[in-house]
């Protein structure tokens, strides 16, 4: 228990300040550098109190796809320079308002998990306990692939939808390239192609290419 | 303070909900920071998942997590779409210069 208060203490601390230093940040990719060392410390506690599988996919998905696509596009698209000159002229008139809606959201969500408490029991369906004898990837299989199929096959369809949406977002047609045709190779005929020229004597021809 | 309860962990989730709320107000950079703001947000949701599902023994939580992350990762997709579109568009991508609709 002692040892399980100490990595819990000590992996939130870790998360709670990568993830103000996310917003604190002035360098953009340091931002980005900050949110992958949040989600390895929320995997890791996710890890620790036994959601094995969902810390693993925690991993692959938000540091192997998401945080590398965004330090992707941040260097891509070179904003880490200019952020100095525009932090200076930037105005500072909607900072207070910001921080008293942060602060009643803050205060909301404590009052929630205050009053939790004190009707434990409106929680307590059980629909799907945790089997402690399988795995955790296991047991999750066993639910995802039979009850939630539907749901998991239209999370399937999200994903493609996602695709090719940035696909035909950032899709830029380019002029001034040779590309290959394929139907205007195909349907070339030889009375496109060739045209026979009756060539006078001494004459020559000029072929214009 | 020594027992780690579902408390902590909802403690926890509501204070990095709190920090990304913070960051889309007072954000005073560019586009990406605030789309890793919504990230963040999406993070807290799943760690209130996660451990409700632990805490509470109901495996529904973490089927949910699942999905979350889907979507999650979807909308960053789509999100760093349009942010690579709106720079080739206008050249900027910053919150100060972006007020074409006077809001």
């Amino acid at each position: 228990m002692i040892a399980h208060s100490i990595f819990f203490y000590f992996f939130s601390i870790i998360a709670i300040i990568s993830s103000i230093m996310v917003i604190a940040s002035k360098n953009t990719v340091h931002s980005v550098f900050f949110l992958i060392l949040d989600f390895i410390s929320i995997s890791c506690l996710f890890i620790m109190i036994g959601a094995e599988f969902l810390g693993m996919i925690m991993l692959i998905v938000y540091v192997g796809a998401v945080a590398v696509l965004f330090l992707f596009v941040v260097m891509m698209l070179n904003v880490a320079q200019k952020d100095d000159q525009i932090l200076k002229k930037s105005s500072y008139s909607h900072v207070p308002f910001g921080l008293i809606i942060s602060v009643v959201i803050f205060s909301e969500l404590l009052i929630v998990i205050g009053g939790w408490k004190y009707k434990p029991n409106i929680v307590s369906p059980k629909s799907l306990t945790i089997d402690e004898n399988i795995s955790n990837a296991h047991s999750i299989g066993k639910v995802l692939y039979t009850d939630y199929i539907h749901v998991f096959q239209l999370s399937g369809i999200i994903l493609l939808v996602a695709m090719i949406g940035a696909i035909v977002l950032t899709f830029k047609k380019r002029s001034g390239i040779k590309r290959q045709s394929y139907i205007e190779q195909i349907s070339r005929e030889k009375s496109s192609g060739v045209s026979l020229v009756d060539v006078e004597i001494n004459r020559g021809i000029k072929i214009d290419d | 303070m020594i027992e780690i309860t579902l408390q902590n962990y909802l403690i926890l989730g509501a204070i990095i909900f709190t920090i990304g709320i913070i960051g889309i107000f007072l954000n005073r950079k560019n586009l990406i920071v605030i789309l890793m703001c919504i990230e963040l947000l999406l993070l807290a949701v799943n760690i209130n998942l996660v451990s409700f599902s632990i805490f509470l023994n109901d495996l529904n939580g973490q089927i949910f997590t699942l999905f979350i992350l889907t979507v999650a990762a979807a909308e960053a997709a789509i999100g760093l779409a349009i942010i690579v579109v709106y720079y080739r568009n206008s050249g900027s991508i910053y919150v100060e210069d972006i007020d074409r609709l006077k809001g």
